[in-house]
């Protein structure tokens, strides 16, 4: 088989549309194009069918009520609604929030939006392992805390929370929990008719549906209530105003459907090449795992190569598709907040590179990543003062940088 | 972020890659930046006897750009006097290269670079 270039490693930024998918959505666009709000008409009636079909198929993977389910451009405005429409419903109950400094930024900078609107909100730190600490969790929570916010698998290393015990764990004091779903459906089970979660955030397009459609979980038993952040036509119960996107829509759904009879399947696929890929990483000196490995979601593997700069590699390392842990690219300098929260020192974090794989990564292409990397990290280390240093035997950590 | 040819250019087929001995009485070292900061850049310059940089080494830990800014400077300075190096100016590089705004830094550490190199050698000459 000939390998396609670049070859496509970063499924957690975003995933291919599946043809099946595709294929669904099209006939929503062109021909069963009504509005689903359009009571008067077989068009409308047509186009409302189908979208309730669809909810039914996403609550079907996350095995909840279909009624439960609100649909919104994608995770950012789902997690938008929730945690602004609940501290906004619940802010007589307290002012008190919480979170993990390890969350998608969708999470932090509503939270810092929350702290703009006199609301104070604790970020809790999390172990080594990227995982955590339920004690330090337990003793964060007060009084007047009405809500904690947890993402079920990391967006960077991959990680899982234990989303069971901070569910119990809230449930107790009564209150509200969130969970940020957006890299976890179709890797992980989710049954929210065991999980004591009253608000679940999702989006189709790292599950193989189309970019610019989510969907948000509000829980009916017990109640959960929030104040609407986009008003106009009332639909979705008043919880989202705005006419749905149904060829979306239609999209999210089968994504879904697909993902509940193909994820047991396609997670040892993946798991399988992941541990391919990393068993050849592990054959070059000073290569890191950042996160938890138990923990973790099979298509993830973040890795920093000690001595080499993130972006550099990124830059030569041209025929895969990654990302990089360092954000230099986005102007600022900083390396990860992930990987730093992490205890992880700036070097490491910033020569990380995260690999994410998927549904249509094949065993050629992991074993071309691998030899593509050896050689790449090769050239740049031999380019590296860092490494030659360490091939001297100095301790960087022991060298006066003059920071800059 | 789509680099400059130039830069890629530096950054495929980087010049004078490698490193002269420290100890060397006509070698100058400069060392700049930081791991933390995500950029590092050692420069070397060999100096004759009349005060002219007969060569140049590099070695750099950093992106694409502050990679060919440090590769593009070992170029610039063979054949310069020590003074003349010291006055590249890091608006110079980034021109060269053509250095969008995000990476301007880059072009400040190979200057910055230049003159430490160039400094460390005036020391072991004073």
């Amino acid at each position: 088989m000939t390998l396609k270039y670049p070859i496509y490693l970063d499924y957690s930024a975003t995933t291919p549309v599946d043809p099946r998918v595709a294929q669904k959505m099209i006939p929503f666009l062109t021909e069963h194009f009504g509005n689903p709000a359009s009571r008067s008409h077989a068009f409308g009636w047509k186009a409302e069918e189908a979208v309730e079909e669809a909810r039914e198929h996403v609550a079907a993977l996350v095995r909840c009520d279909a009624k439960e389910l609100v649909w919104t451009s994608g995770a950012t405005e789902s997690i938008n609604l929730a945690l602004k429409g609940a501290a906004e419903f619940y802010k007589t109950k307290g002012k008190h929030l919480v979170t993990v400094k390890t969350e998608h930024k969708a999470t932090l900078d509503s939270m810092r939006e929350l702290e703009r609107r006199g609301f104070e909100v604790t970020y809790l730190d999390v172990q080594p392992n990227g995982l955590l600490d339920l004690n330090q969790l337990d003793s964060s929570l007060r009084k007047d805390t009405i809500l904690v916010s947890v993402m079920f698998v990391n967006n960077e290393i991959g990680v899982i929370q234990d989303i069971p015990a901070i569910g119990e764990m809230c449930r107790k004091r009564g209150i509200l929990f969130h969970v940020d779903s957006a890299q976890a459906t179709g890797k992980c089970d989710i049954d929210l008719q065991a999980l004591k979660v009253d608000l679940m955030s999702f989006s189709a397009h790292k599950t193989y549906g189309p970019k610019g459609i989510g969907a948000l979980f509000v829980r009916r038993k017990p109640r959960v209530r929030l104040e609407a952040q986009m008003h106009g036509g009332g639909h979705e119960r008043g919880f989202r105003s705005g006419t749905l996107a149904s060829h979306q829509i239609i999209g999210m759904g089968e994504a879904y459907r697909l993902a509940k009879l193909e994820m047991a399947s396609e997670r040892e696929h993946v798991r399988a090449l992941r541990d391919k890929l990393l068993a050849g990483m592990q054959q070059m000196e000073e290569v890191f795992i950042n996160g938890d490995m138990e923990r973790r979601v099979p298509h993830n593997l973040n890795l920093s190569f000690n001595f080499v700069e993130g972006e550099s590699l990124i830059m030569a390392v041209k025929d895969i598709a990654v990302s990089s842990g360092s954000a230099c690219t986005s102007a600022s300098l900083e390396p990860s907040y992930v990987l730093r929260a992490l205890g992880r020192s700036d070097e490491l974090a910033h020569s990380s590179i995260r690999f994410t794989l998927g549904r249509f990564t094949t065993q050629e292409e992991v074993e071309y990543t691998v030899n593509h990397l050896k050689t790449k990290v090769t050239k740049l280390r031999d380019l590296s003062p860092l490494w030659e240093m360490h091939k001297d035997g100095i301790d960087l950590s022991t060298v006066q940088w003059a920071a800059h | 972020m789509a680099y400059s040819e130039k830069v890629i250019d530096h950054y495929e087929n980087p010049r004078n890659v490698g490193s002269f001995d420290k100890g060397d009485d006509s070698v100058g070292t400069g060392m700049v930046g930081a791991p933390a900061c995500g950029d590092v850049m050692k420069l070397q310059i060999k100096v004759n006897k009349d005060g002219v940089i007969e060569d140049a080494r590099f070695k750099t830990y950093g992106c694409g750009s502050a990679i060919a800014s440090s590769s593009l400077v070992t170029e610039w300075v063979k054949g310069k006097k020590l003074d003349e190096a010291a006055s590249i100016k890091n608006t110079q590089i980034a021109a060269e290269l053509s250095l969008p705004p995000v990476k301007i830094h880059c072009s400040i550490l190979a200057e910055d670079a230049i003159k430490a190199a160039v400094e460390d050698y005036k020391k072991k000459h004073p």
